[in-house]
């Protein structure tokens, strides 16, 4: 089986790449053989058209089927706001609701507050090299690998018994009780964004460092030189600087939480009161399965990223200026 | 230079609170993995009694039987390949075809082009989690859940947007005049793209690709989705997360089945990360 699985990996890579050229290649010879103005039309579809047909097919069509089947009822016919209400009023969506607004919440300005602090303060250690490799490290890492990782982490035993997870060891070796991190719903939704700040705040960093090379020397220096403390020069030189950077952070870790699934699926698969948008409509499609309610779960959560969906758009019409 | 010798030194003990913020963070962020690999390599009733610091104290105490007991589970060697066989032609595909619509959205012009970008722009962000009622019905109608064509699919179109979108801000920071002296002399668009575009975009294809791979190979809802229900043909992160879910094992063996997992894109990240880091950034601002 696994000599297969190597076969058909390198097979498989092996297709793509010729037959990708052989596509190009020969339908750029095809369409070379019309008329110079003909060809000028076609030739943007030949390259562009494969990709834009399979965004349609995987992204587009589907999305819009999901949000005609939120308005289907169990029993085939038309429902209007049913599902809606259906879900709004079950109390497993009203508490997955609130969950994802504390991750919405909490992830980017975490992420935001890390990335940018470790950024900022690791140029004025000897070990910033090695501070930055912690952070950055755990970007290569599933959430799946993360949920074992931290589920270990929070691992609980009895008060009374060996500690054998770091944290509980840390909170007992300094008095106090044993906490049961997952599974007490005082703890369970911050211990599991917790777990999520730790793959992504790398991913901030990597990009408020970059952003701080921006920042020109000579208005630090001038503010230094007026007398401003190393916090006033941050403050009223490097923020400002960095705005933009932050929105760009920020409106990641948004789509970030509020996609999130992997981690909760793997801690708790939303027990205890963990459940956010995504793992309710996991559920609906696979336990429950009923189409019409996961299609409404799914038509919630896209409605959230609307208004990021939106800023992006325009950002990038601003910036580019020709689209 | 000039900025270090303006900066007068701040006495020592204004100092404290930066190393306490540095050394604090670096603490939080390096002891999950130190726990990780550490207990990964000790042996089950050491990981029952006592916390993987504890080990240090017990030198010689460690084993790779947790390895061999992994890897001999039903499946899960053939995990590590099948998680491959997802990847590999998935981040090939992806590159392939994005590469190829944003030469055309950023080097040509042509009706419907801002339409096309924008929509991507726009769909970069969507949540998968819309498309997958519909699709999967599909899929199962067509009888591609379970196939790895299947999942190259769906990991193909969820990832173009980004792939586009990444790969225009790079081609599109191509000078235009290398375009256009080639077509001068007679090349035609698929002449330019092999000869010109591709050979001076290699940094970014780079870039793409080992986010992507990065990206696929640590994904699970997709697989649990499209794959999930198939244990001869489910990736890593499903096997690990299936590990998890039984609950029979100890955490020496859950630990060394993440370890396993996270090998393959550790490895390509740490080696490739200039590449990557360059892949984000273009991603996030204007490249």
């Amino acid at each position: 089986m696994i000599a297969d699985r190597i076969v058909l990996t390198l097979a498989a890579t092996a297709v793509v790449v010729v037959a990708g050229w052989a596509y190009l290649r020969l339908g750029d010879r095809a369409l070379a053989a019309l008329p110079h103005g003909a060809y000028r039309r076609l030739v943007p579809w030949l390259f562009a058209g494969p990709a834009v047909a399979m965004v349609l097919l995987a992204l587009a069509f589907p999305a819009v089927v999901t949000v005609g089947w939120s308005f289907v009822g169990a029993d085939g016919g038309f429902a209007g706001f049913a599902n809606y209400a259906q879900t709004l009023s079950d109390e497993v969506t009203r508490i997955a609701l609130r969950n994802t607004v504390l991750w919405v919440m909490l992830l980017p300005s975490l992420a935001v507050l890390a990335g940018l602090a470790i950024a900022v303060l690791a140029e004025r250690v000897r070990y910033g090299a090695l501070v930055k490799a912690a952070l950055f490290l755990p970007i290569a890492i599933s959430a799946v690998a993360a949920g074992v990782i931290w589920s270990f982490m929070y691992d609980y035993q009895p008060s009374g018994a060996a500690q054998t997870a770091t944290l509980n060891a840390v909170v007992t070796a300094l008095g106090g009780e044993p906490v049961a991190w997952i599974v007490d719903a005082a703890t369970n939704n911050y211990a599991l964004i917790g777990a999520t700040l730790w793959t992504q705040a790398g991913f901030a960093m990597v990009i408020f460092d970059a952003a701080l090379r921006s920042v020109p020397d000579e208005l630090l220096e001038a503010a230094r030189l007026d007398g401003a403390s190393e916090w006033t020069a941050f403050r009223h030189v490097t923020l400002p600087f960095l705005m933009p950077t932050v929105v760009v952070v920020a409106t990641t870790m948004t789509v970030t939480a509020l996609k999130a699934f992997d981690i909760v699926y793997v801690m708790t698969n939303g027990n205890y009161g963990t459940d956010v948008l995504s793992t309710v409509m996991y559920r609906a499609l696979f336990t429950a399965k009923d189409n019409g309610l996961a299609g409404a779960v799914a038509t919630i959560l896209m409605l959230t990223v609307v208004p990021i969906m939106v800023f992006n758009v325009r950002q990038f019409r601003r910036e580019s200026g020709a689209a | 230079m000039t900025a270090e010798a303006v900066r007068v030194r701040p006495a020592w003990w204004r100092r404290i609170p930066v190393h306490l913020v540095v050394a604090g963070v670096a603490v939080i962020w390096a002891v999950p993995l130190f726990g990780l690999v550490i207990s990964a390599f000790r042996p089950s009733w050491a990981v029952l009694s006592s916390g993987w610091w504890e080990s240090f104290a017990l030198p010689g105490d460690y084993t790779l039987e947790n390895y061999r007991r992994v890897l001999d589970r039903d499946g899960m060697a053939l995990s590590l390949f099948n998680s491959l066989a997802v990847v590999v032609p998935a981040t090939v595909l992806t590159v392939a075809l994005g590469a190829a619509a944003a030469y055309a959205l950023a080097g040509m012009r042509f009706r419907l082009r801002s339409a096309v970008l924008l929509t991507i722009v726009a769909l970069i962000i969507v949540p998968i989690q819309i498309t997958l009622v519909p699709l999967l019905r599909v899929f199962n109608a067509l009888d591609l859940t379970g196939s790895f064509l299947g999942i190259w699919l769906v990991h193909l179109g969820f990832g173009l947007p980004f792939a586009v979108y990444l790969l225009h801000n790079f081609f599109a920071a191509i000078p235009r005049e290398l375009f256009e002296a080639a077509e001068m002399d007679g090349a035609s668009r698929g002449q330019i793209f092999f000869s010109i575009v591709l050979p001076v975009a290699r940094p970014a294809l780079a870039a793409l690709a080992i986010f992507d791979f990065v990206w696929t190979w640590n994904d699970l809802l997709v697989a649990l989705i499209f794959l999930g229900g198939f244990r001869d043909v489910a990736p890593m992160t499903v096997a690990v997360s299936q590990l998890v879910a039984s609950r029979g094992d100890g955490w020496e063996i859950l630990t060394s089945a993440a370890v396993l997992s996270v090998l393959v894109p550790m490895a390509v990240f740490v080696a490739l990360q200039r590449h990557f880091v360059r892949g984000l950034l273009a991603g996030v601002s204007k490249g």
